[in-house]
């Protein structure tokens, strides 16, 4: 084996020894590409694996933590909520309908896979700027792809997050989130348990597609990257429809004993994991694997990344009713292999062994690194914030507009409009709220999720970034009226061989798992993509939260839309000098720096209890956690978010000492607008008193302009903001579209 | 609604409303609904066939396109010949056009993306089985989720379904005025929906099935299932037993 | 025998993907251009060597599958 040949396949000399070592003879040429694969950062988490360990992942509700295809959670009535969120990004800046079509449907199967129906979508999005046609490109092609696997395919994708940042120019991101619903007592693992059961292959044919994808996704990019299309793969929803429909009538007529997704790294990652996580051998037959290429060569057929296809382990002697099944729905499936109890993933071509390695040598026994970590030089200055610097603002209303019609806040509909976000007929609330709500057929409950990332925060401080990431996607579950149950994280990240990163990586971590205790919400699945990182420049670092919640009676549930004149505004939680990593301090002072907003995770508790509290008590009309723009942009989001068209607020805020903009537009944490009847008024402030959450009644919902007042401390009041509501509706709504209007030619 | 009702739902590969469906008819409208597979070449006892939407055979070459020439499209074309009432929501207006059983064609939405949305349809034709809940001119809320609804027929065609009263929805304001800004996909005069010369067959691209439980905020949905099972209760659109080439 | 087929839409539909990449092109400095009309290409490989009857079946294949006739014309193009 020449050093070149194990450098191009992105291993070092010492991970090479080691695999030397462990099979006690030098590799051949598949069993490199196989290794290469299976010990990507990608597949093996060698960088993270040693810190994922920090994050709570038990509570009593909890079926399947992480380590197989989704995370399970117990939600009553025989059902589990089956979710996972994974990152697509590289594939999709090569070639972005694809890319994020083909990241649509390989967390779809991680989530059938498990035995679930999948049931709902999200999509976590960050771009650069869209005054570049590049970006509006990527933008416009990823929503693309998003939009044409989902509505395809029949799963409702009901909402995410966009941010827009120079940072994600030469990296966008996108992550996808699925929510399946599985019975309990009919999950299913990636286990090839019993020797001498058969091991199926069914889907789509094998290609050369993506060959190596999953290195690919483990290196940083460069000026060569757009060449590399021929590696992307192409997806097929409606094949994937039928695989779908196919798997879960398997599932229901009990032929199967285990089943995994070929994702990345194909037919060897399943099978190898397989095996690796039952404690047994897998023996394969490579010329039964359905091809559409001719004369693939073994290397090829055993990394290929097409699109659409299971891995399956069936009890032995049912084979024939699995094909039988798989001919019903036009699916390819044939019989490739049988499980052995000799731990070994040993590979034939027309019966000649082309690889053979223990399973675990794959798995289990790829390198782990703690690898270098530390504060970039730069850390200080950024998080200086001198404010005195930074002016006030005496024209609060061009504020408010600005921040209404920047793309980050604007109304997302151009979105979540090409996305078929109402199929299934079960989406309850709609996106563009906190949450979106589905209700369970056949129970009284329904689930509530979101997904959630400031990265601004998190370069500022990636401790409380990632940790406010976790309270905000909380807040928003509570804020629809569903209790937090579990989550799934998106670990976005630099190159893990620079200390900065490592540094970066290792503080989220520890965010993420100091907010999930204190909220005792376990991680049940999750996913590191590191190298985003393009000439030499990292993105933020994006540890992106997806949340799953319960709401025991679906018709509790709360959106953040004004409902009726005359109702009482009040503020849970309290606002200080909070400016550092704001959209406001970037939209329009342009500056990215300061501390972000202090998250106190208690406050932050007991500000959710007490909403949960009120919601449950029917007292709640409309619910909204203040974000990106502060007060003054939520109370103009649930202005304009009413049902039948926006309503008015004439709401007056207590200076407190505290600078203007930071009242109006700082993003303390912890804060929750709600809006309720007059006479329930009291009853919510007693709650918050008994839990010490400050309550303040803001004013009322009221005519056709949003008016805030600030009352200084001397008691005089000044009115800052007061425009009519349809002006502001029109420029929220329509700040998308006008963006991406703006300039000419999409094709980059 | 009497459980004696019994609806057929087409499922091809691909159809994905076919469950959306079968819920709103059974569990909403309490009537009976069992799936009917695309390869069956002869229809169970059904009183009505709904064409759900979705995108069978992936939409592939052109929406409906191959679903058309499935075999249960062979049966539900004798089921209509013989007076059944059918109705294609979505992805069936586009196979009942593809299959010649109503006038026309389905382009592009003139935006080229897809559009999910409510939209606002004034009901131009009551008197229909599939309308006659609604009053004339009544604007109904409905969802849209189409790539391709931009309808389109020649200036015959449309001449003759506009003097037949075939054409049942046009895409409408929230104050029931037919205009351009109203048009979400670039439809041929604002047509959402239309029937057949005999007036058996409904094609529409928003989606009833939507909007038919409370829970989900809107039931205007509610009135064209309603109108549908009221219309096979009262006997008249019973398909008569018909002999093999004898459709007449 | 191969078959290439042609479907366009008929002159006189609005062609909005057309009109998409015209738009496109114009941005791009390409102002020569008039008009735009966006298609699909089907490829068939034929088991035949008879020229008429391959020509009278993709024919057909057009009239009954490949395009609308409502809204789309075909060409249809045949190589040894």
């Amino acid at each position: 084996m020449t050093k070149d040949l194990i450098v191009q396949h992105g291993l070092t000399e010492e991970e090479y020894q080691k695999i030397v070592t462990l099979l006690g003879r030098e590799l051949n040429l598949t069993e490199l590409g196989m290794f290469s694969v299976m010990w990507s950062e990608h597949c093996s988490y060698k960088s993270s694996r040693t810190f994922l360990k920090k994050l709570p992942t038990d509570a009593p509700h909890v079926i399947q933590g992480p380590g197989e295809n989704a995370g399970v959670v117990d939600i009553g009535d025989g059902l589990a909520a089956v979710f996972k969120m994974e990152s697509h990004n590289h594939p999709s800046f090569i070639e972005p309908y694809q890319g994020a079509a083909t990241g649509v449907g390989g967390i779809l199967r991680d989530i059938f896979t498990m035995g679930a129906r999948p049931i709902a979508l999200l999509d976590s999005l960050r771009f650069g700027p869209l005054d570049s046609p590049k970006n509006r490109y990527l933008f416009s092609g990823v929503v693309a792809g998003i939009a044409g696997y989902g509505n395809c395919i029949g799963v409702p994708t009901v909402g995410g997050e966009v941010y827009f940042n120079e940072i994600y120019n030469y990296n966008p991101l996108v992550n996808v989130f699925c929510l399946g619903i599985a019975r309990k007592d009919r999950i299913f693992r990636g286990w090839a348990s019993g020797a001498g059961n058969p091991v199926l292959y069914i889907g789509a044919k094998t290609g050369r597609d993506g060959i190596h994808g999953a290195t690919m996704a483990s290196d940083s990019f460069d000026e060569g990257s757009e060449s590399m299309r021929p590696t992307v793969q192409v997806g097929d929803p409606f094949t994937e429809k039928l695989l779908l429909e196919a798997c879960l009538e398997l599932m229901e007529q009990d032929l199967l004993v285990g089943i995994q997704d070929m994702g990345a790294a194909g037919l060897t990652s399943s099978s190898c994991e397989m095996a690796s996580r039952a404690g047994t051998g897998i023996e394969l037959e490579l010329a039964n694997v359905p091809r559409r290429e001719p004369s693939m060569t073994p290397y090829e057929v055993l990394l290929s990344e097409s699109q659409e296809r299971m891995l399956l382990v069936a009890k032995s002697g049912r084979e024939g009713e699995v094909l039988d099944i798989c001919k019903k729905w036009d699916v390819d499936a044939a019989v490739i292999g049988r499980v052995t109890n000799d731990g070994f993933l040993r590979v034939k071509e027309k019966g000649v062994v082309v690889a053979e390695v223990p399973a675990r040598a794959l798995t289990d026994n790829a390198p782990t690194y703690e690898r270098p970590a530390d504060a970039p030089a730069y850390q200080d200055a950024l998080q200086t914030l001198p404010l005195e610097l930074v002016p006030e603002p005496k024209d609060c209303n061009a504020v408010l507009e600005a921040l209404l019609t920047s793309p980050t806040i604007a109304h997302k509909g151009w979105v979540f409009e090409q996305y078929d976000h109402m199929v299934q007929t079960n989406t309850v609330i709609r996106p563009g709220s906190d949450a979106a709500v589905l209700r369970i057929k056949g129970t009284d409950k329904a689930l509530a999720v979101t997904a959630d990332c400031n990265s601004l925060y998190c370069v500022l401080n990636p401790y409380t970034g990632a940790a406010s990431a976790v309270a905000e996607a909380a807040r928003n579950l509570v804020c629809a009226g569903a209790r937090p149950l579990a989550l799934t994280d998106c670990l976005n990240f630099g190159n893990p061989e620079r200390p900065d990163i490592m540094w970066q990586f290792i503080l989220a971590v520890e965010g993420i798992a100091d907010a999930c205790k204190a909220l005792q919400i376990p991680v049940v699945s999750g996913n590191v993509s590191f190298y985003n990182e393009t000439r030499g420049l990292s993105i933020y670092p994006t540890p992106i939260i997806g949340m799953v919640g319960l709401l025991d009676h679906v018709e509790q549930a709360v959106s953040q839309g004004f409902k009726a004149e005359g109702d009482a505004i009040l503020l849970l939680g309290e606002t200080g000098e909070d400016l550092g990593g704001t959209e406001y301090l970037r939209a329009v002072h342009h500056r990215e720096q300061g501390t972000p907003p202090v998250l106190n995770l208690e406050r932050e508790a007991a500000l959710q209890r007490v909403v949960l509290q009120a919601v449950e008590q029917g007292l709640v009309r409309s619910a909204h956690d203040c974000a990106e723009g502060g007060l003054a942009v939520a109370l103009a989001e649930s202005s304009l978010s009413a049902t039948n068209g926006p309503l008015g607020a004439e709401v007056v805020l207590d200076r407190h000492g505290l600078r203007r903009d930071s009242l109006l537009f700082g993003e303390s944490q912890s804060r929750i607008i709600l809006s309720v009847k007059p006479a329930n008024r009291e009853k919510i402030e007693v709650l918050a008193r008994q839990d010490g959450v400050p309550c303040s009644v803001l004013g009322f919902v009221r005519g056709q302009r949003l008016m805030i007042s600030i009352r200084d401390d001397r008691g005089g009041t000044a009115l800052w903001i007061d425009r009519t509501c349809d002006k502001l509706d029109t420029m929220w709504r329509g700040a998308l579209r006008a963006a991406l209007d703006t300039g000419e030619g999409g094709h980059a | 609604m009497s459980i004696s009702l019994r609806v057929g739902i087409l499922v091809f590969p691909g159809s994905n409303c076919d469950r959306d469906c079968q819920h709103a008819v059974s569990q909403v409208m309490g009537a009976k609904a069992d799936f009917i597979w695309h390869k069956e070449s002869m229809l169970p006892h059904v009183d009505a066939v709904i064409i759900p939407g979705g995108f069978s055979y992936g939409d592939y070459l052109r929406t409906g396109a191959i679903a058309r020439f499935s075999p249960v499209m062979a049966a539900v074309t004798r089921f209509a010949e013989a007076g059944g009432l059918v109705l294609g929501i979505c992805n069936g207006f586009q196979i009942l056009l593809e299959a010649g059983l109503l006038p026309g064609a389905m382009l592009r939405n003139r935006s080229l993306s897809f559009l999910c949305k409510d939209v606002h349809l004034r009901v131009e034709n009551a008197d229909t089985p599939f309308t006659r809940r609604c009053k004339p001119g009544q604007v109904l809320t409905l969802p849209i989720a189409h790539g391709e609804g931009n309808y389109y027929a020649d200036q015959a065609t449309l001449a003759k379904l506009k003097a037949r009263n075939q054409v049942i929805f046009r895409y409408c304001t929230k104050d029931g005025e037919v205009t351009p800004e109203a048009n979400p996909n670039g439809s041929l005069d604002n047509i959402a929906g239309i029937v057949n010369d005999a007036g058996n067959i409904l094609g529409l691209m928003p989606h009833p099935e939507r909007c038919a439980d409370a829970l989900l905020g809107n039931e205007d949905g509610r009135l064209i299932l309603l109108s549908l099972l009221e219309a096979i209760k009262s006997g008249r659109y019973a398909p008569k037993p018909v002999l093999a080439h004898n459709v007449s | 025998m191969k078959a290439k087929v042609s479907i366009t839409l008929k002159r006189g539909i609005l062609d909005p993907q057309g009109q998409a990449v015209l738009h496109a092109l114009s941005s791009l400095g390409y102002t020569g251009v008039k008009d735009v009309r966006v298609g699909k290409l089907i490829e068939l490989d034929l088991a035949t060597h008879d020229r008429a009857g391959a020509e009278a079946e993709v024919k057909a294949m057009c009239e009954r599958l490949l395009a609308n006739t409502i809204i789309e014309e075909y060409r249809i193009e045949l190589m040894e």
